[in-house]
């Protein structure tokens, strides 16, 4: 990898790139000596990224190299693979991205570099959902589960303990979030469903699915459990072992009387459960709903009146980097820059994910995508996917309306609990039975 | 030029590569394993502390016991089919199927569903089995039922379905391999006697295939008591075994319990293999 791209074609694309797309960053100081010597010096460094695969691909990695003047390589990995060596091999990895539901597990471990606001271009554009831990309103969000401003700022320099309170460090730079409901078959649900309650209405017995897990599919049973009235908590996000116990019990009760079909584990299945009709309403994840429907079959993702459950994927670098080769940690913290600055962006919000700054998009997106991604507005021409594939015809609104009306309710957030332990050990109990 | 090695030394030397293999790949981490079954563990962490949770929770909780009954109910209905099948393929292919060329290509015909990968060959079973899949369009076309059946798929059946798929040839190629080590003559013998097809299986063939019988019943047990894979995916994750709990515990970074849960499977695994073994001497038998 390293060699091919050292071959420089690129270079000349890289001092153009970066000069254009860093224009502001030389302004705010953050990097010295720039352009000229630091593309000259930066060309052989390659960075390692690694994440999802929602985050990391071909066509992003490509465009970074050609914009940036060093070599990014991307590698994908599932999730507990990453976190594994995340925790036991910092070293290999520059780059990292994940879901909130891991944020437990960073916390006094001291692998994650502390970014300083200063030298994360956009902070002043992020939506407020993670710069002050509230809506585009103003107002406050459920702080049930994994919220995002639990842990987005560092307490202190030294990177071991969040703060909730804004501080000069953040824990990392928030990429991608949304806000899942259920996804339903409207054509073979005989009515609305307006309530995460429908989820275990006895009407869909057999037929609904959950995520196979205790980080999204707990939460979702539990909205769930405390719409139909079978359950209350005083925090679903972070249960109490009493609340566990209650919760599975009426699970395992449900189980036995044949409500679910299927416990997914991945993307792909829980499209193919969907797209099947095996399953007539399940929770789901936002691309999962466009893939269904870009199949040819219905799929709704509707708002239900409990609010959604909202998730988020943050960047980070690696602490290695701090105390390391300087020029390596800007090369690390320019790419970051970039990942935020349009063409990632671009791609991933083209597959409905939200960016955390949207102001950056509506430059860059049409104002057709804008318009139907963002801002509610019906579809003026064919929506294309990142793909090529015609997703959405002309006319077309996307389910849950504009960005707010979509992520400003959100009811819980994807979780880690701190009885995480005994959760995962009454979880298989639930599938044993 | 020789040097002149003891008999002694000569039967260490060669020994020693496979033992240092064993030593350094089998049984260092084997007892890594069980010295973290004995540990503590927090989010994502080992706490190398003593501790006896881990142990108390798998020996007394019901988990085990329901974990363990579902793979034994499974393990026996795999068993007995793939027997069934196993030996029925094996004594077509050996003692009824005159011509060599013939009996080489219904051998190979066997092996076709090998080119292509197990997950592959195990998920095309979901379209077939669906709700909507083939076999409930074939049989509500035939009006034989008019609701969809939805337990051939995300159920135990499946499973075991599955299962048979995988694993009926790793049972019939040991039996096929002890009956083609048969003499003719010994047949032409019994049938001499006046024995029946029938008795001739039974006092005959039979005792003559034990070697091959509990090569085969070792493959399926091992296959079937570690795998975790095929049950979480074609139960649509609604069955528990021991081998899909410790997934469960590594996929939640629970290093510990999901060790001693190992420990345990990996007993009742030797028990059962030692177990079978004392019926037959599978060396001498292989050296025959």
């Amino acid at each position: 990898m390293t060699e091919i791209k050292k071959k420089g074609l690129s270079r000349r694309s890289v001092l153009k790139g970066a000069a254009a797309s860093v224009g502001a960053a030389i302004g705010s100081g953050a990097i010295t000596g720039f352009p000229t010597y630091w593309a000259q010096a930066s060309k052989d460094i390659t960075i390692t990224h690694v994440g999802s695969i929602y985050t990391t691909n071909p066509t992003v990695s490509e465009q970074a190299n050609k914009d940036l003047g060093f070599t990014v390589q991307m590698q994908t990995l599932d999730n507990t693979t990453q976190i594994n060596r995340m925790l036991t091999q910092p070293e290999t990895i520059d780059v990292a991205d994940f879901g909130n539901t891991n944020m437990g597990y960073f916390k006094n471990r001291g692998i994650l570099m502390p970014i300083p606001v200063s030298e994360y271009r956009y902070w002043d554009k992020t939506v407020p959902l993670f710069t002050q831990g509230t809506y585009a309103d103003g107002n406050p969000y459920s702080m049930q589960g994994y919220a995002p401003i639990k842990s987005q700022f560092w307490a202190d320099q030294s990177a071991q303990e969040y703060s909730l309170t804004p501080t000069d460090w953040l824990v990392g730079i928030p990429i991608m979030y949304n806000a899942d409901t259920l996804g339903v078959r409207p054509d073979l649900v005989p009515h609305k469903v307006e309530s995460w309650g429908d989820l275990f209405n006895s009407e869909f017995a057999g037929k609904v699915a959950l995520q196979d897990g205790v980080n999204v599919g707990v939460p979702d049973a539990a909205v769930a459990l405390e719409a139909a009235g079978l359950m209350t908590y005083v925090d679903k996000g972070n249960m109490t072992r009493e609340e566990i116990d209650k919760t599975i019990d009426l699970l395992i009760e449900l189980k036995r009387a044949g409500h679910f079909r299927s416990f997914w584990t991945n993307f792909d299945q829980s499209v193919q459960l969907m797209a099947s009709g095996e399953v007539v309403l399940q929770s789901m994840f936002a691309p999962a709903v466009t893939e269904v429907r870009t199949r040819g079959i219905e799929c709704q993702y509707l708002p239900l009146k409990e609010g959604s459950r909202g998730w988020y994927i943050f960047q980070s670098a690696m602490a290695h980097l701090d105390g390391g080769d300087k020029l390596r940690r800007d090369c690390v913290m320019e790419y970051m820059n970039w990942c935020n600055s349009g063409f990632n962006g671009v791609y991933f919000s083209r597959q409905g994910f939200y960016s955390s700054v949207p102001d950056l998009m509506k430059e860059q997106l049409s104002e057709n995508d804008y318009g139907y991604w963002y801002e509610g507005k019906a579809a003026t021409a064919d929506i294309i996917d990142p793909f090529g594939k015609v997703m959405e015809k002309a006319g077309a609104v996307r389910d849950g309306g504009s960005l707010w009306d979509r992520m400003g309710n959100v009811g819980i957030w994807n979780t880690l609990m701190d009885e995480d332990r005994y959760l995962v050990r009454r979880w298989q109990d639930f599938m044993a039975a | 030029m020789t040097t002149y090695v003891s008999p002694r030394a000569a039967s260490w030397l060669q020994a020693a590569p496979f033992a240092l293999i064993m030593t350094c790949l089998v049984l260092i981490p084997l007892g890594i394993i069980v010295v973290v079954s004995f540990m503590d563990f927090g989010f994502a962490e080992i706490i190398p502390e003593f501790y006896l949770g881990n142990w108390q929770d798998v020996l007394r909780s019901s988990l085990t016991i329901d974990t363990y009954v579902t793979v034994f109910r499974q393990l026996a209905y795999v068993w007995t089919i793939t027997l069934v099948l196993g030996f029925t393929i094996s004594y077509y292919l050996i003692f009824h199927i005159r011509s060599n060329i013939w009996r080489a290509i219904f051998l190979a015909a066997c092996a076709i569903p090998f080119w292509t990968s197990g997950p592959i060959r195990m998920i095309s079973w979901v379209p077939l089995l669906g709700r909507e899949g083939l076999v409930n369009q074939a049989l509500m076309g035939a009006g034989l039922i008019d609701q969809p059946i939805s337990w051939l798929l995300y159920s135990e059946f499946s499973v075991i379905v599955v299962y048979v798929n995988m694993l009926t040839m790793a049972m019939a190629g040991p039996i096929a391999n002890s009956m083609a080590k048969i003499s003719p003559s010994v047949i032409q013998a019994a049938w001499d006697q006046g024995a029946t097809e029938w008795q001739t299986i039974v006092e005959v063939i039979i005792p003559l295939i034990k070697p091959g019988f509990v090569v085969g019943t070792i493959f399926i047990i091992t296959a079937v008591m570690g795998d975790g894979f095929l049950v979480r995916a074609m139960s649509g994750n609604q069955v528990n075994t021991p081998a899909v709990a410790i997934m469960n515990e590594i996929n939640a970074f629970q290093f510990p319990p999901a060790a001693a849960k190992s420990v345990v499977l990996l007993v009742v695994v030797l028990t059962m293999v030692g177990l079978l073994l004392r019926f037959v001497d599978i060396r001498k038998e292989l050296a025959r």
